[in-house]
């Protein structure tokens, strides 16, 4: 296997785009990325395009074409490919392109992710992101993914005792982070009383757990370590990639509140860059409701099962504390674009390796990790990335 | 849901029937073909379950999907099954209520409307027992 590195990275602004559609969105993040990398679009082989469901928020299927050809690739005719994972499918882009890389079949590659959510009635987005669960037996029988994330809130307050306050703070500080992020959806501060006071959505998550719908795009480009220093001085090396499933269905998991595909993920992705969690200086994780981060951080190692809670309070995952949790804001402040999301969290983690993360910049920052959920845990993708 | 969709897993749906490994006597609720433990060894037969199990974890959805029939917030939850599988389902009770251990049963209820002209979805819902 060849080292790989990521040599370019571009982002849209996350959030409502009234007046841009879908393929505006995709051709802006890659033509970023293009440009971040100094390449000419001639020198890529190869695309990979994160996107959960264009069938039913634009109607549009057959999406690696699409892009293919929006973005002038289709006239050499370069193998372009959707991946689909629910929420998770950026990140499964983004593994799918390191692969194809390290195998060698392929030199300079475009992950990609996009989703254009707010061209339907909000009634339609949420009913095709349930389609993340079980459809048959999970929504049919009123599940909403709100309902569900609250599901794993309860059993979790049950068994460790964390208060409604200190769930707060994960929204309280990702709103903090997102406020200093030039392309976050909600670049405000806020209170604990915001979240506190906001509307219930399903007990016991308000309206402020939860992340909203968004229009967006992220590409990143890869290519092999070795030819790296081509495109650029600051590339940075994809450490390790690492992908886990489990069960579709809430219900079926060994734990309520514990994602074993996050375990067995972030495991597999420190075994393989030979490190630990005490070597990462800042992680994004998938906090697509506010309880999704605390089982997280939990999961992948980085405080005791029960714990996550207090450690948010008590600053541990600010800027500053001992492990920096969604410094772009998260999925709650940054937006959640869902198949963009995986590839803006390695957009992010790229910014913050090379020192350009402005003012949330984690000082003297050398590893970062990604943390990409599908649905309620049934995939996840967990990438570590390391300055060279 | 088309109608052939809703159908087809009637008895299912109705009656809580799930299925068994008869080769290590697992059982499935929602039901499958293929034991996960037992892999081409496992035999799968139909079973009734009894109706009868504990809330493992739950909440109160205030947002409704479309189309369903709560007049309002209604409690979802997981629940776990005397036979052993756990399942998503609605419990009918005051929300104040809801326990995680309540020991609860399986009722025949109304779900979801299909539109105004479609189809009614029933099925099974739970309500604490007594």
């Amino acid at each position: 296997m060849r080292d790989v590195a990521v040599i370019g990275v571009g982002c849209t602004k996350f959030g409502e785009h009234w007046d841009r559609s879908f393929r505006d969105l995709f051709v802006e993040a890659g033509a970023l990325a293009l440009e971040d990398a100094k390449l000419s679009g001639e020198k890529i082989d190869a695309m990979y395009v994160g996107n959960m469901s264009a069938g039913r928020f634009i109607e549009q299927e057959h999406i690696g074409a699409l892009i293919a050809d929006y973005s002038g690739m289709a006239t050499r005719h370069i193998p372009a490919t959707r991946v689909e994972a629910a929420c998770a499918s950026g990140g499964l882009a983004f593994r799918q392109a390191v692969i194809a890389v390290a195998s060698g079949m392929e030199d300079i590659v475009v992950a990609a992710g996009v989703e254009k959510m707010t061209d339907v009635e909000p009634g339609a987005s949420t009913d095709a992101l349930t389609g993340a669960a079980d459809r048959e037996w999970e929504g049919f029988v009123g599940a909403t993914f709100p309902g569900l994330y609250a599901m794993i809130a309860t059993d979790y307050m049950h068994k460790y005792h964390m208060t409604r306050e200190q769930l707060a703070q994960v929204a309280v500080k990702n709103h903090f982070n997102g406020a200093r992020n030039p392309i976050a959806q909600f670049p405000n501060e806020i209170t604990l009383e915001t979240v506190m006071k906001s509307t219930m959505v399903a007990e016991p998550l308000r309206l402020f757990d939860c992340s909203p719908i968004t229009d967006g795009a992220a590409a990143v480009i890869v290519a092999p370590l070795e030819r790296a220093r081509e495109f650029t001085d600051t590339p940075i090396k994809v450490l390790a990639t690492a992908q886990a499933s489990d069960s579709i269905a809430l219900h079926d998991r060994r734990d309520i509140s514990t994602m074993d595909a996050s375990v067995a993920a972030g495991q597999r992705a420190f075994k393989m860059a030979k490190l630990t969690h005490k070597d990462i200086n800042m992680v994004e994780v998938h906090d697509c409701f506010s309880i999704a981060e605390i089982c997280a951080i939990e999961d992948l190692g980085f405080c005791k099962k029960g714990t996550a809670g207090k450690f948010t309070a008590d600053g541990e995952t600010a800027l500053g504390g001992k492990i920096p949790v969604n410094t772009s804001g998260g999925l709650k402040a940054c937006g959640h674009p869902v198949g963009a999301t995986g590839i803006k969290q390695v957009y992010e983690i790229v910014q913050q390796l090379r020192g350009d993360a402005g003012r949330r910049q984690v000082e003297n920052a050398k590893i970062g990790m990604t943390h990409n959920v599908g649905g309620t845990g049934a995939t996840v993708a967990v990438h570590i990335l390391g300055r060279v | 849901m088309t109608v052939a969709r809703f159908w087809r897993k009637i008895p299912q749906r109705y009656n809580l029937v799930g299925t068994k490994c008869t080769t290590c006597g697992r059982h499935f609720f929602p039901p499958r073909t293929f034991c996960p433990d037992c892999r081409r060894n496992g035999k799968i037969v139909d079973h009734k379950f009894a109706g009868f199990g504990t809330v493992v974890t739950y909440t109160v959805i205030q947002t409704e999907p479309d189309n369903f029939s709560s007049p309002g917030p209604y409690v979802l939850a997981i629940i776990k099954l005397d036979e052993g599988p756990q399942m998503t389902t609605q419990i009918i009770c005051d929300p104040k209520e809801t326990k995680i251990g309540m020991r609860v049963k399986s009722i025949f209820r109304k779900i979801a409307t299909d539109g105004e002209s479609g189809i009614i979805h029933y099925g099974t819902k739970f309500v604490p027992v007594e």
